[in-house]
């Protein structure tokens, strides 16, 4: 009787578990079929890891460089730890999860999220912080992100946060149960089409130019960390024309890199070394850069890697080259398919066009 | 701390394993540690509240309580002295120390429930007085935070007390006893109000880990979860939608939100109490009912004696009887059947009563003319039903519908559709504007919103209402089946497949149509702020 009573337990428990771990991996949202950005911090644990550059940042990472180019040009291995709107803390702590895999030589960290000093939203959160694998460093990413509206146990338990979407699943999220595809090339988000940036809005007056201290904090630990771990810290601004770059920050940031003895590198002012046009090279009016304007942003931070950072040419690793040879199709074949789709619309375009005029 | 937050699950899930895995002599003494962490957690400041109700009650009740052992010692010391008429007035001496007692600490707490919940009532009115007569003069409002609860653990006490009075029931001689009865956690988010007698026995009794005991607690708790989290709050949007905009939203809305109004709270008051009511079964600990399935009332009366029946009972208890009975009220009785007749004279002393009561009732809710009218109205509907009675009965003389299903049916949803429109003096900010609003169905004829899609512009989609239609169905269909007992023992007798796709499946259901979490407001009960 007693055993009897124990394996209803037993079944029941099988049960409870298996639907409700089923359900959440239903309602969790498939940022592959969607917001792609969403999708990206988890694909770095698939990577064999043995990068020689990682970078961390937000969008103007992951969308303006390309490690296909370090690679192809320069024998760089590189990967992309971008996530949207990727706050300081968040990338901290992302670097030191990194770690936790990897010691590379270098690590670049686009400065722009040095603005924000407090939590913002919740969906951009989630985007960044539900793909890191579980360890102390994505507790602490979570606990210094989360908004007032936001409860760790959401994070412990998505199935609480997304209980809501069984009314709006689509066939995607059965396509994608179990099964996410890649959406990067190594982090890079890539974009072929072009929005020329025509009226940059100017940068409206702050109260406050000053940098938050708790954003200073965690680029203070960002320093520390790499410091400890003999990895060279580079500090970037992309070139993304907005948001707007003020030169109170960008003062800040040149001091912050004299102190500590680090290279700053801002690509506002080298757009004419890195022969960036913003009427070709932007997909959304100079936010971020398309792949044309990553391409060629990539080819000056490789020489820059190479000839300041003292990185070594790896093209001859037979392990390596045949790894990123696959990379490369995936890249080609990604962008062929992004110009036949442009292509595609230009030519549906047209006739309405015509009709228009 | 919300029933419906995550903390709170994790504080009972602690509590019970610690409550059961602790020496049982030490049971009650951990209830007591709990529920003050749980009144610390709503603002440390709140403990000053609670603990100057259960000193001041516990030294008033202990000495009624000497009082009454010095009378019994000196009546056996002095019985062969003392002749009939000396021991009568030395025990109406005694009883008026115990009524001076009695009458201090009443003073005491109910005056410091009326300063935190209605000073600034007060001043409003005040300053409306000022305004009125031209006058500059402004009172300013005071900075007064309502400690949760309070006219809960203070009506709680003030019943032990009377009761001690009255020798219902004995004085509790430890003061931490008191202290639980006073702060018993569950029961302090909003009520029940329970009487020492019906919950001294079994919160202080020791209690055996009793599976079946801990489940059906737990369904019970379950239960409440889903009132709560699948309708009360998701009507609350469509609520708070039409009664926050009045210019919006009026005729046909106005109706419809009156009808909102009425699921959410009964969803909302019924779901917490089930939950109160759980959480101590759980623990082994049996609370008093609250709601006998208001809604299938077929009178005013009879509503009031099935929804918030503690509340009820205190008010008839405590208010209604002593009102009734004091001799001012005799005095009155006796001059009105001389002035007025027998008939009138007779009824007048209850209408009095009843309208404190009801006076009571309403500024109990809330310190706010909205609520005072609406206790007011429910009496005036009472008492005009009441008087209405020989009418009803030559009615049913002359057509025989009486038990009869329609006619039943009929009752049953003019006293929800009364109670509905009494109701609506919640929801609007003001009196004359819920009279105007309530006007308004009458005036408006707008009836087309209810199926040209306006309601969807409520905030609620189409799925939500499908949820709340069902929610609603099951609601109805758990009453009908309730009326022949408990569902959960009826429950426990069926196959375990069966018992666990109900009680699963309900899981199911809060947890993925709760409306709880990111991108919904956590809202506290309604009861919660009365």
């Amino acid at each position: 009787m007693k055993k009897k009573k124990w394996v209803r337990w037993a079944v029941s428990a099988g049960i409870v578990l298996g639907s409700l771990y089923l359900l959440q991996r239903l309602l969790l949202p498939k940022y592959a079929a969607d917001v792609i950005e969403g999708a990206l911090i988890a694909e770095y644990y698939d990577e064999e890891k043995d990068h020689d550059v990682v970078f961390i940042g937000d969008c103007e990472v992951y969308e303006n460089f390309s490690p296909q180019v370090l690679w192809d040009e320069y024998g760089i291995n590189s990967y992309i730890r971008g996530s949207a709107q990727q706050l300081i803390w968040q990338s901290y702590y992302l670097l030191e999860d990194t770690l936790r895999y990897e010691k590379p030589d270098v690590v670049i960290f686009n400065v722009l999220s040095l603005k924000y000093n407090e939590p913002q939203k919740e969906a951009y959160n989630r985007m960044t912080l539900e793909g890191m694998e579980w360890s102390l460093s994505k507790v602490n990413a979570i606990r210094a992100s989360m908004t007032e509206e936001e409860n760790f146990l959401d994070y412990v338990f998505p199935i609480l946060r997304y209980h809501s979407r069984w009314s709006e699943l689509s066939g995607a999220d059965l396509d994608y149960l179990f099964d996410t595809p890649k959406v990067s090339h190594n982090g890079y988000y890539m974009r072929v089409d072009v929005k020329p940036a025509e009226n940059v809005p100017p940068g409206r007056v702050l109260g406050d130019y000053e940098f938050g201290e708790n954003a200073r904090s965690y680029l203070d630990k960002m320093a520390q960390l790499c410091r400890e771990n003999d990895i060279e810290l580079v500090l970037i601004k992309a070139p993304s024309l907005y948001p707007y770059w003020y030169d109170e920050w960008e003062e800040q940031v040149e001091r912050f890199a004299e102190e500590n003895g680090l290279r700053y590198l801002n690509f506002l002012e080298l757009v004419e070394e890195t022969d960036l046009d913003f009427s070709t090279d932007t997909y959304d009016a100079g936010l971020h850069l398309n792949l044309s304007g990553a391409e060629k942003v990539t080819r000056y931070l490789g020489r820059f890697l190479r000839e300041q950072c003292g990185l070594e040419d790896r093209r001859g690793e037979e392990h390596l080259a045949r790894r990123w040879e696959e990379k490369g199709t995936a890249y080609s074949r990604d962008r062929d398919e992004q110009y036949r789709a442009l292509e595609l619309k230009a030519g549906t375009d047209q006739p309405e066009k015509q009709e228009d005029s | 701390m919300l029933f419906t937050s995550y903390e709170f699950l994790g504080f009972l899930a602690v509590l019970l394993l610690l409550y059961y895995l602790v020496p049982k002599r030490f049971q009650w003494q951990l209830l007591l540690a709990a529920s003050y962490l749980f009144y610390f957690l709503t603002g440390p400041s709140n403990l000053i509240y609670i603990l100057a109700a259960t000193v001041t009650t516990y030294l008033a009740g202990w000495q009624i309580a000497r009082i009454g052992e010095r009378q019994s010692a000196y009546l056996k010391e002095h019985k062969a002295e003392l002749d009939k008429e000396a021991k009568k007035a030395y025990k109406a001496g005694m009883k008026h120390k115990q009524w001076l007692c009695l009458l201090l600490c009443l003073l005491f707490n109910i005056g410091v429930l009326a300063v935190v919940k209605y000073t600034n009532f007060v001043i409003g009115n005040v300053n409306a007085v000022f305004q009125a007569v031209g006058s500059g003069s402004r009172l300013d409002f005071l900075d007064i935070a309502l400690p949760m609860g309070i006219s809960f653990f203070t009506f709680q006490a003030m019943g032990y007390l009377i009761d001690v009075y009255r020798g219902v029931v004995p004085a509790e001689r430890n003061p931490f006893k008191l202290a639980l009865f006073v702060s018993f956690f569950p029961q302090l988010v909003q009520g029940p109000i329970s009487r020492f007698g019906d919950l001294a026995v079994s919160l202080f009794e020791q209690h055996r880990f009793d599976g079946r005991t801990v489940s059906f607690g737990l369904q019970r708790v379950l239960w409440g979860f889903f009132k709560k989290l699948v309708i009360a709050d998701r009507m609350l949007v469509g609520v708070n939608a039409i009664v926050r905009n009045p210019e919006s939203y009026s005729g046909a809305y106005v109706f419809l939100g009156m009808l909102f109004y009425a699921l959410e709270l009964y969803a909302d008051f019924t779901g917490g109490i089930d939950i109160t009511i759980g959480v101590a079964e759980t623990l082994g600990i049996r609370v008093t009912e609250n709601f006998i399935r208001p809604y299938f009332s077929k009178s005013i009366k009879e509503y009031w004696r099935r929804w918030h029946i503690t509340m009820g009972t205190w008010f008839t208890d405590y208010i209604f009887y002593p009102i009734s009975v004091c001799k001012p009220m005799l005095k009155f009785s006796r001059f009105s059947r001389a002035h007025f007749g027998e008939q009138i004279g007779k009824r007048m002393p209850v209408y009095l009563s009843s309208f404190a009561v009801w006076f009571a009732t309403g500024i109990w809710h809330g310190a706010s003319w909205n609520f005072i009218v609406w206790g007011l109205a429910n009496w005036v509907v009472i008492m005009v039903s009441q008087e209405f009675e020989p009418l009803y009965e030559r009615f049913h003389n002359r057509f025989a519908v009486r038990g009869k299903m329609s006619f039943r049916l009929f009752q049953v949803v003019r006293t929800v559709l009364l109670m509905s429109a009494l109701r609506t003096f919640d929801c609007y900010r003001d009196v004359p504007l819920t009279f105007r609003m309530f006007g308004s169905i009458f005036t408006e004829f707008n009836w087309h919103v209810l199926w040209d899609g306006s309601l969807l512009g409520l905030g609620l989609s189409l799925t939500d209402f499908a949820i709340l239609l069902c929610g609603v169905l099951v609601l109805i269909a758990v009453s009908l089946w309730q009326r022949s007992g408990s569902v959960r023992e009826k429950l426990a007798a069926k196959p375990y497949p069966l018992r666990f796709a109900v009680w699963y499946g309900l899981f199911l259901v809060t947890l993925l149509m709760g409306a709880y979490g990111v991108g919904y407001d956590a809202s506290q009960f309604i009861y919660n702020q009365f």
